[in-house]
Parts: C-alpha cells; structure tokens; sequence
C-alpha cells in the first residue's frame, strides 16, 4: 500500500504523468471535454469557450508572475493587442486567421518585451507600476490610434474558416479553443522542467543568486514576457474571432485585476493552478448571474449591483486566498489527492 | 490674455491636490514599504461619506469634515489590522496584490452603496475667483490647494516635530532598532495607515468640491503613482515637487496636445522615469539593480 510519494530519480521527479493513474484520468477528461458539445447547449459551449481563453491567459501571465516573479499589472492590455492585431491583420491584409493568430501572438510578444525592458533595471514594486502603466497607455493607443483601431466603433472580425467550413457556432469554435488549450498548457508544462523554466523558478526566489549561478537574468525576464505576451496575444486573437468585433472597453485595468486574481485563487506559479483559476474565476460570474436572474422577482434591482457584486467578490477572493492559501486551489487539490491516495497510511 | 500663466496656475493648483494625496502613499510606503493601490479608492469612501454626511445628516462642513477624518483614522486602523498585519514578512508582491484586492472591494462597495451617477458637492468655500492679473483661479482650484497646503504642512510638521513622527521616522530607518528602543512598530504601521486615508479623504473631499464626486473619482489615485515616482518613492518634499510638476505637464498636455491626453500623459511620464532614473528626484538611492 503507498504511504507516501517517493521518487528516486530527478527522471521521475520530472514526469509530466506521475503515475498511470492519472494518465488514465487524463484521457478519460480529454474524451469528456471532446464529446462536451454532444449533450450541452449553446450557453455551456459559450462559457467553455470563455474558460477556454481564460485558461490560455491565465498559464501565460502565471509564466510570468508566478513562475518568473515579474507581477504584471497590465496583462489585458496585452490581450488587447493581440485582439486588435489579428483584427488588422485579417480585415486590413488578407491574411488568413490560422496565419493571423500566430502572428499576433508575435507582435504581443513584441510590445510586452519593450514594456519588459523596464524589468533591466527595476523590479518589484516599480516593474508593477510600469505594467500598469503600460496598460492605460495602450488603453489610450486602442481608443485614439482610429487610423489602425477605428477607435470605440471597433473593428467586425470574420470566424475563421478551412475551406468552406466555417468555424461560426459556439461549438465549432470549441473544438478550435480545445486544441489551443491543449497545446497552450502542454508547452507551458514542458517548459517548466527545461533549462529555461528552471531559470524562471530560480530568478523568482531570488535574482542575484540566480545570477550568481550563471544565469542571465535580463534575458530570461524578457524572454518571460514574451512567452506571457504571447500566450496573451493568442488568447486575444481567439476571442476577438469568437465574440466577431473588437472594442477597446474589452480590455479594462479590472480585467487585468481579473487575471491576477485568476493565478491567485488557482496557485501561483502552477499550470493546474492556471487552469483551475481560470474555471472559477469564469464560473463564479456566470454563476452569481444565474443567481440575480433567479433572484430578480424579490429584488428587482438586483441586476444593477451585479457589476459591483462581482468586484467585490473577486476582491474578497484575492485577499482572502493570500492570507489563508497563499498557494491557491492547486495546494488545496494536492492535499485532497493525497489525502485519497495515501489513505489510511499518509505518512 | 495669454493662456500661458492661466495652464500653468490651473495646474499648480490641482498639483496640489496630487500632492496631498501622494502623500498618503509616501507615509505608507516610508513606514511600511508597502505602495498602497488602494488610495484612490480611500479618496472615493472619504467624499462620499463626507458627503452623506452632510446630506443625510444635515449638519455643517465642518462637523461632516470631523466625522469623515474619524471615519477614515479608523478605517486605516481596521485595515491594517485585519489585512496587512497577517501578511507581514510576506513577500511584497502579495502584499501589492492584497491592496489590488482591497480597491476591487472598496470599489464594488462604493458602487453599491452609492449608484455610480454623477454628483455635485455642496458649496462649501466663497466663490468668488482669484484674479492674479495674468491668471484666475476658479475658487474650487484656490480653495482647493490652499486647504491642500495646510494640510501637508501640518503632516509635514508632524512627522518632523513630534515624538509620534519621530517614531515613525524611526521605524521607517531601521524596524529592529525602533522595536529596541520602545516603539510600538505595529502601533506605527497602524497609524501610518490611518494617516494615509486621512490624507486621502481629505484629497478625495478637495477634488469632489472642484469637480464634484462620483465612483470613478479613485482612478486619480492611479494617476498620482506617476508623482510619487517622480517625486521618490519615499521622500515628502518630492511628493509635493512632484504633485505640481505633474499638474503642471498634464495641463499643458490637455491644452497643447488635446483634452484626452490629459489622462495618459502621467503614465508616460511614469515609464519614461522609471527607465532612466527609477527613485524620482529624492528618493534614496538604494534600488536593487539587477
């Protein structure tokens, strides 16, 4: 009977499936989430596919915040970018969306390492100040830029397509998240046991030591913010090819906020923990809208707090979860897991 | 006329008032090494209670104003207590993410309490405007910067003069030294606190009599890290330098380059600081360059 994880070499500590066990799980989440549209209606598939960009997001600035250390104050506004960019890139040039996607992602990754250049000779508190204030400048730069943003009329997005078939439902679209997800999450897995994920851990719990260990701290805190731009710039190309327009109020400071509070509530610097976040934070919105609709007979202004509601939801969430479980949702899963799986000799 | 001295005296004033309330982050940030992201939101609570207050309570400013400085000591207080005290030894991103946290909260509560529309704040100072003779002030801007100044010069005098401010200074230098010597360094970060939504309140109630409050009025509190950065993250007389130099720039800004980059010329000040000379103009020089 186990009664305790043990490891014996750094092969197996590095596993992506540590055991059978999950890698069964695994498979049997995948079918699930692939035959989802089979039995849930059009509202299941809209928020899965919500979820879905949520995830992509969330893993990229948990690269950046949780893995590297580097907070970023202004992870929508790299959203932004990458939505604006496969707008342009679409209507302006031409370019086909499967083309269109990964070079937003590029030039997401571009902005985020001039706004990363900063983390050269500052850190901490004033690299937090200069993300945010990169987020209102871009902010600015979406709604007066009109020449290239058509400022707040926005820019209409055609669904992307292969041949004549046209990915314009919210279930077709689905299976397009899917795989990006899966991809998105899988290269975030694998960098983290590279050379270059383990420099992001060690520049997070302590810079100069990591220095002292030959690594090159302004490259990977750029490199950091590419990736995270990055994944930012995908995640905003796809919603802006689901949602078919793109507006500049899409990307607020709140929902910045949003995001960190996404890698909080989930574990910062854990990829489960991005994606756990990314489902809660999604579902605790939809959910308390579910409520005020049900509850909208015995108080009929109930739809009016809804906005505030959820602010101070997601800031109770925020707090609360760094006083109480600094390591998010993740830590929380782990236990329970362990608690099962080493039942009744935990040790 | 020229319009010239009339940007640069408008701007003066609001300086003021960014002045004030960058003070509120400098005494957080010199005793506690936090950067409070909650200010603006403790400058929105202040106007707004300030002026229920007044309204629901109908008694005069200056009794409303009495109640809102108590309000907001208190506030600071609790704070502190409830959220900060646990996360002491944390590091400072979580304890940057905890006041991230507590502006969604205070904002949503504000909303709540308070629907998000527009309001005017009662008359409260004369109106008749200053002529200068190459500029007028409007009486909101006089007024305004006038209370703003006698508030810094008192907390400045207090910090300098007193035995309280001298404990702070102490804490803020060396945490361990100040414990040795008596001081109640958890009694410092508690009034540290209180002080800086003192010092917001009072900011909040000056901008709501010039150009009335609503819940939107914390974005300034946003706005007002670009002078604390230019100022120094830790120094008094920076804070108030920097209040008017970005008051200053932001209204030239608004009337050379058009109105709505009023609102992004602080943050590409901020960025443009931050790249070349990261501790303002007197801050310590002590940043870790890495």
């Amino acid at each position: 009977m186990r009664c305790g994880d043990f490891r014996e070499s750094y092969l197996e500590d590095e596993k992506i499936f540590q055991s059978t066990f999950v890698k069964v799980w695994l498979v049997i989440l995948l079918v699930g989430l692939v035959t989802l549209p089979l039995f849930a209606n059009d509202y299941v598939m809209y928020v899965a596919n919500q979820i879905g960009f949520a995830v992509i997001a969330a893993v990229g600035l948990n690269l950046l915040t949780g893995c590297t250390g580097q907070i970023s104050l202004g992870h929508a506004a790299f959203i932004g970018v990458g939505g604006y960019a496969t707008a342009v890139l679409i209507t302006r040039f031409g370019i086909p969306f499967w083309f269109a996607l990964p070079l937003a992602g590029l030039i997401s990754a571009g902005v985020g390492m001039v706004i990363g250049i900063p983390s050269l000779r500052v850190k901490g508190l004033y690299l937090c100040i200069a993300t945010l204030a990169a987020q209102f400048i871009l902010e600015y730069v979406f709604i007066n830029w009109e020449g290239v943003t058509q400022g707040i009329r926005g820019i209409n997005v055609p669904p992307p397509r292969i041949g004549s078939f046209v990915f314009a439902t919210e279930k077709s679209f689905y299976y397009l998240t899917l795989v990006v997800v899966v991809a998105a999450v899988g290269f975030a897995r694998n960098i983290l046991r590279t050379k270059w994920g383990r420099a992001f851990v060690a520049i997070r719990d302590r810079d100069l030591a990591a220095e002292m260990m030959g690594i090159d701290l302004f490259r990977h805190k750029l490199i950091a913010f590419a990736l995270s731009s990055f994944y930012a710039g995908v995640a905003g190309g796809l919603w802006v090819s689901f949602m078919k327009i793109v507006t500049p109020e899409h990307f607020p400071f709140s929902r910045s906020i949003e995001y960190l509070a996404m890698i909080i509530v989930g574990g910062l610097g854990s990829v489960l923990g991005s994606i756990f976040g990314a489902i809660f934070m999604v579902l605790v919105p939809e959910l308390l809208n579910v409520a005020t609709g049900s509850l909208k007979g015995f108080f009929p202004n109930l739809t009016q707090i809804f906005i505030p509601m959820k602010e101070v939801i997601f800031g109770f969430l925020i707090v609360g979860f760094l006083i109480f479980e600094p390591h998010g949702l993740a830590e929380i899963w782990h236990r329970i897991k362990n608690f099962f799986s080493l039942w009744p000799f935990s040790y | 006329m020229d319009i010239l001295p009339q940007i640069i005296v408008s701007g003066l004033a609001a300086g003021g008032v960014y002045g004030l309330v960058a003070l509120g982050f400098v005494l957080i940030y010199k005793a506690t090494s936090i950067l409070n992201l909650a200010t603006g939101e403790f400058m929105t609570l202040g106007a707004f209670v300030c002026l229920t207050v007044m309204t629901q309570a109908h008694v005069p400013f200056s009794l409303a104003m009495v109640a809102t400085l108590v309000f907001a000591a208190l506030l600071g207080i609790v704070l502190e207590r409830v959220l900060l005290r646990p996360l002491i030894g944390e590091p400072i991103i979580s304890v940057i993410m905890v006041t991230i946290g507590l502006a969604s909260i205070l904002k949503g509560l504000t909303h709540i309490i308070w629907s998000p529309e527009h309001r005017a704040f009662p008359p409260i100072f004369p109106p008749e405007p200053l002529d200068l003779g190459f500029a007028i002030v409007p009486s909101g801007l006089l007024w305004g910067f006038i209370s703003a100044m006698v508030c810094m010069f008192i907390f400045t005098a207090v910090f300098r003069y007193t035995r309280t401010g001298l404990a702070m200074r102490a804490t803020a230098s060396n945490q361990q030294a100040a414990l040795s010597m008596g001081i109640s360094v958890k009694g410092v970060f508690a009034l540290s606190w209180s002080f800086a939504a003192i010092t917001a309140a009072i900011g909040g109630v000056i901008i709501g009599n010039i150009s009335g409050i609503s819940i939107y009025l914390g974005n300034i509190g946003l706005k007002v890290l670009s002078v604390i950065i230019l100022g120094g993250l830790d120094s008094i007389v920076g804070a108030i330098l920097g209040g008017f130099i970005i008051g200053i720039l932001e209204n030239l800004a608004g009337v050379y380059l058009g109105s709505g980059t009023k609102e992004v010329v602080p943050f590409v000040i901020l960025v443009i600081i931050i790249m070349i000379r990261p501790y303002g103009m007197f801050g310590k020089e002590i940043i870790e360059r890495v």
